[in-house]
């Protein structure tokens, strides 16, 4: 199924269609071919290096979940289903395994979208496949570390989740690169079906290298009654990133939270999320936070109310501690009918000398009230997510060493 | 040698001097209480004293512990033993104020503290964001208490507070001074400002000075000056100009 000539012969047409944003990457610099890697029953049997570095993005393997996935380079590893009803598979064997899935394959991202979803529309599909069943609840999340192991490397992924009828998921996922990769790319596709009146949070936590470049192509459709709590999490360097993905609210009710959080100190970092609210009493929120001591960030997001009645907030704010840095914030509301409720906030600016001064009378040095300061403001309150995993990403800014200045 | 001394200072805030050739000296396990009408620069003394960098110092010096501290860092007279409890501190966001007595001082209890000062509620709050005026205070008391400075300075620790947590403020100014020792034993010192006096029927001061126009016009015994200020106003007290500091 996978090789729709329809697919493909759209993919061969944008081989060379640039984006709409971020830096333009010369794909044939990064090797296609990636060295077959060892697939394993048990995350437990992942080589220490591969564990470790899942723990570093927040990816505990050994704590309780209700599945587990693990790609390394192109090879899926592990993909095991741990909670009955949740169900979880390496993409390429779910194609095989179920002739429905051509409904949902590439019908939120385009594979002509641009070169990039050309790109992995081309190549055989690795990435994963989760699904809850109907009615499926559970508060323990999938796990899920895709893996760039190979310098050189031009990483591509397709993972398709669909969150069934009434069901509760919760999806952690950390993508990385350890210290030896020079240099690489990651091209991650990303369809997610929320149907009505499931609930999702989708966490994805970034950590890769000075030398490599990203681009994730998210589509997301919520159904009547469902809702997604979108986070994303960027604290590490990284040489370039671009996505915007694109949820569209299409059934009464739905509601979609992006929470965006990004301590940059060098490359070119694009992010954002765009919204197009379609259906009666739907409401979106977008709240970004980032904090630039170099680097240049573009913080987009972008709401588009189709419907009377509809409510969108959007909130990005920065703090830039360097003139190395550049936040460039662009808030951008669509309001296409009547009786909207549209709104946004956007600030840059630098850390105020009161909360500096307050913290320095307790006997912090400059420093470290600075990075107290730093740590607090990425601390963003997202809601909907289990407390396991709001901790999980409280750890990961409170250890990071986020300093004022690079 | 005194704890705090203050010679000749002179300060200013952009071209306007606020203070002019002040003296002040506190001895080692005395409260001191400061009178005095608004703008007549009690806030930059203790600010000064703390170091906040806005302020010219154009005179004199500040001595504590015998270092000259006039030119030192904020966090450098932190360190030193000098504490603050501000009158309007800001609020700083995703900082629990659990985890800031924690950074203030890792071997502080800081359940006993909030316990203290019936704050433990406020534990995982952010530290002073959406605090009534009264619950900044005593924001500000659990702080102090995990910081115990050798020289604590409160800024109208008592305006806008209830009269049942003036008590508890009151009480925690004494365990911050000491006033459970006896005066021989104690090491710590603190100094005060208020407008109306009545943390002082919670509090033990040993003396008090009224200022104005930047300088200390009068020092005595606080009762005998709070007693002076309600009869004839600070304006009696410009008109005596008899008392030595």
């Amino acid at each position: 199924m996978q090789d729709m000539p329809d697919i493909k012969d759209k993919a061969r047409a944008a081989r060379s269609k640039k984006a709409a944003y971020g830096t333009d990457v010369d794909l044939e610099s990064y090797e296609s071919e990636a060295r077959p890697q060892q697939a394993v029953s048990d995350a437990e049997d992942l080589p220490g290096v591969v564990k470790k570095a899942a723990l570093d993005v927040g990816v505990k393997l050994d704590a309780e979940a209700s599945g587990e996935f693990v790609q390394m380079d192109q090879t899926p590893v592990v993909a095991k289903s741990l909670y009955e009803g949740v169900e979880i598979m390496d993409i390429a064997s779910a194609l095989e395994k179920y002739d429905f899935l051509q409904d949902y394959w590439w019908k939120l991202v385009a594979p002509d979208a641009d070169k990039y979803t050309a790109d992995v529309a081309a190549a055989p599909a690795a990435g994963y496949f989760i699904r809850a069943k109907k009615g499926t609840k559970t508060v323990f999340p999938v796990k899920s570390c895709l893996y760039l192991g190979s310098s050189n490397l031009n990483q591509r992924v397709h993972n398709l989740v669909i969150a069934e009828e009434g069901s509760e998921l919760h999806v952690i996922t950390g993508c990385t690169t350890p210290s030896h990769v020079q240099r690489g790319l990651h091209i991650g596709v990303s369809e997610f079906f929320i149907q009505k009146d499931a609930k999702v949070s989708f966490t994805m936590i970034h950590s890769w290298g000075k030398e490599v470049e990203v681009r994730p192509r998210t589509g997301i459709t919520i159904a009547e009654g469902g809702s997604l709590s979108n986070n994303y999490i960027l604290l590490k360097p990284v040489k370039t990133i671009q996505t915007f993905p694109t949820a569209t609210l299409a059934g009464r009710g739905a509601v979609a939270s992006f929470n965006t959080v990004i301590y940059s100190s060098m490359g070119n970092i694009d992010v954002g999320s765009n919204v197009f609210l379609d259906a009666p009493e739907t409401s979106a929120e977008s709240i970004s936070r980032v904090v630039s001591v170099g680097g240049e960030v573009i913080a987009r997001g972008r709401m588009t109310g189709r419907v009377p009645g509809a409510r969108a907030h959007l909130e990005c704010v920065g703090l830039l501690l360097s003139d190395k840095g550049r936040i460039y914030s662009i808030p951008e509301l669509d309001g296409q009918c009547r009786d909207l409720d549209m709104s946004h906030e956007a600030a840059v600016g630098r850390i105020s000398e009161e909360e500096l001064e307050y913290l320095m009378a307790r006997g912090l040095t400059s420093e470290e009230a600075t990075s107290v300061i730093v740590r607090g403001f990425l601390d963003v309150e997202i809601k909907g997510l289990p407390e396991d995993l709001k901790q999980e990403i409280k750890n990961i800014t409170q250890r990071e060493d986020l300093r004022g200045a690079a | 040698m005194w704890l705090l001394e203050i010679i000749d200072l002179s300060v200013s805030i952009g071209s306007k001097q606020v203070l002019k050739n002040f003296n002040l000296r506190i001895n080692k396990g005395e409260t001191h209480a400061l009178f005095g009408p608004n703008g007549t620069g009690k806030t930059t003394l203790l600010n000064v004293i703390a170091g906040i960098p806005r302020y010219t110092v154009d005179a004199g010096r500040i001595m504590f512990k015998g270092k000259d501290i006039t030119h030192m860092s904020m966090d450098d007279r932190a360190r030193l033993g000098i504490g603050m409890a501000f009158q309007r501190p800001p609020a700083i966001r995703g900082l629990r104020l659990k985890d800031l007595i924690k950074i203030i001082n890792p071997k502080a209890d800081a359940s006993a503290i909030l316990k203290k000062m019936d704050f433990e509620a406020f534990a995982d709050r952010d530290v002073n964001r959406g605090f009534s005026g009264g619950e900044v205070k005593r924001s500000e008391m659990v702080q102090l208490l995990a910081q115990l400075p050798d020289f604590v300075m409160l800024d109208e620790p008592d305006s806008g507070v209830d009269l049942e947590n003036i008590k508890l403020i009151g009480e925690a100014i004494n365990t911050l001074t000491q006033k459970d020792l006896r005066p021989s034993s104690r090491t710590r010192s603190g100094v005060i400002i208020t407008h109306f006096g009545h943390i002082l029927e919670y509090m033990k001061a040993d003396r008090a000075h009224v200022m104005l126009g930047g300088s200390i016009v009068c020092s005595g015994n606080p009762g005998e000056i709070l007693e002076e200020i309600k009869k004839s106003g600070y304006e009696g007290c410009a008109g005596c100009r008899t008392c030595q500091t």
